[in-house]
């Protein structure tokens, strides 16, 4: 078990460091969701009804797509390079290489939301900075890279990969979208957890389903 | 589980591998006993990496039956991938670390322990210590391969699938590449290899088998004697495509 672990940290520690050498990622997926943002800025009267009612919408929504944006980056490195042969030649099971990947893009995109909430907290004037938004963001992030992993994989060797992804990616996340953006709402609006319950229930159940199935299926993608 | 003591590394049974309409392996079969350098011949598209590949177990075969060691690797994967080391076409690095970097990492991968004791033998053993700290990007494409060969050592395998190991190397790095290939043979492990520099190959090999359209055109156990015979076999491999 602890061998494991260490095998899919060293995977995810491996991907950070390779993140912070190029920037590819976190730079694609920030700089895209706050263009998205700031759009939206200047296309709605961002009064605090407004505000309120569209922002977590609109924040969620900036993620999700930058989040492809960034998914592809993270895959197509490793098969340009073909390291990612190298790491099907170690005596490791193909799902401790997905967990490994899933979580390196689970850090990226962390990453991204820690520099894109602030930002959205300012531009719509809202609270956000309360336990409520770290459990929705943790839990978001969870099922974005669960899914997002698995579907750059299936789409990395797809000639028109950047067309392949977000039409695999975004109807399927979209459950977990809604749970985003519902609890959110909750959240901007003062309401208690018990208000949000059932979409975080929705997302928790969101991401064991897919972690756990993307994961078996994401060996049989590996093999020609 | 693996066999402790087993009399064959490689036996290979009809292994047929098609990539769309073209056949590659067509009905291969091979056994290839412990304690030998075999070396693989001919033409290209004969088949030859695609075998290593295989032995890899990094591309599947569509029908026919692959043990190693006694052990059939369809059921035995992760253990099977630890007793193999392979060096392939492209050295498979990351090009953003440093060599140092990429062998530790590689090291955890292969759950060793006293990382920076096996990097150490390991960088010693190819020649590429004076360059650990330098980036992959930077190095030349024979000096990844070397770190290739390197991160292929790094857990001692009992089998060692080189293809066209000798490719981008200088004088030098192939002599010092004929050290470890003899050291493990003196050491009763195996290694397979194709090449297309087939003097130098029969000089080291114990074993040449010539593949023809994805199937053993000759097996031979004694290179040396059966030289002439081998040369023929491939030329006309080359020159029938």
């Amino acid at each position: 078990m602890m061998g494991s672990l260490a095998v899919i940290w060293a995977i995810g520690r491996k991907d950070l460091l390779l993140e912070i050498r190029n920037k590819d990622v976190v730079v694609a997926v920030a700089g895209f969701a706050l263009l998205v943002l700031v759009i939206f800025t200047f296309a709605i009267d961002l009064n605090q009804g407004n505000a309120k009612l569209v922002g977590p919408g609109v924040l969620w929504a900036g993620i999700a797509f930058a989040g492809v944006t960034g998914l592809n980056r993270a895959f197509a490195l490793e098969v340009e390079g073909g390291t990612l042969e190298a790491l099907m030649l170690a005596p490791i099971s193909r799902d401790l290489i997905y967990l490994g990947k899933a979580l390196g893009n689970f850090l990226f995109i962390a990453v991204a939301q820690i520099i894109v909430i602030p930002v959205f907290a300012v531009l719509f004037n809202l609270v956000v900075f309360r336990w409520e938004m770290l459990a929705i963001s943790l839990l978001t992030t969870v099922g974005f890279s669960a899914v997002g992993t698995l579907f750059a994989a299936m789409s990395v060797k797809v000639r028109a990969r950047e067309v392949m992804l977000p039409l695999l990616f975004l109807p399927v996340v979209t459950p977990l979208l809604m749970a985003a953006v519902e609890s959110t709402g909750h959240m901007v609006n003062g309401r208690s957890w018990s208000d949000m319950a059932q979409w975080l229930q929705l997302a928790v159940a969101f991401d064991v389903a897919f972690v756990v199935v993307s994961a078996f299926i994401f060996q049989h993608i590996l093999e020609d | 589980m693996v066999s402790q003591a087993p009399q064959l590394a490689v036996k290979a049974e009809a292994l047929v591998k098609n990539f769309g309409e073209t056949a590659v392996l067509r009905g291969l079969d091979i056994e290839l006993p412990t304690g030998e350098v075999t070396v693989l011949l001919g033409a290209n598209g004969a088949g030859k990496s695609t075998l290593l590949r295989v032995l890899s177990m990094l591309t599947q075969i569509d029908s026919g039956s692959i043990s190693m060691f006694g052990a059939d690797i369809a059921k035995n994967g992760p253990a099977t991938r630890a007793l193999t080391g392979s060096v392939l076409h492209s050295p498979m690095l990351y090009a953003d670390m440093t060599v140092r970097e990429n062998l530790m990492f590689f090291a955890e991968m292969y759950r060793l322990q006293n990382i920076a004791e096996r990097v150490a033998e390991t960088t010693a053993q190819v020649g590429i210590e004076p360059r650990l700290d330098h980036r992959v990007r930077t190095l030349s494409h024979g000096f990844q391969k070397r770190v290739a060969l390197a991160r292929s050592l790094m857990h001692n395998p009992e089998l060692l699938l080189l293809d066209e190991p000798e490719s981008g190397l200088d004088n030098l790095s192939v002599a010092r590449l004929g050290r470890i290939i003899d050291d493990y043979r003196s050491s009763g492990r195996t290694v397979i290899m194709t090449t297309h520099i087939v003097e130098h190959a029969l000089e080291l090999a114990d074993r040449a088998i010539v593949l023809n359209y994805g199937k053993v055109g000759l097996n031979s156990a004694f290179p040396s004697r059966d030289k002439d015979e081998i040369l023929a076999a491939y030329s006309s491999t080359v020159t029938a495509q």
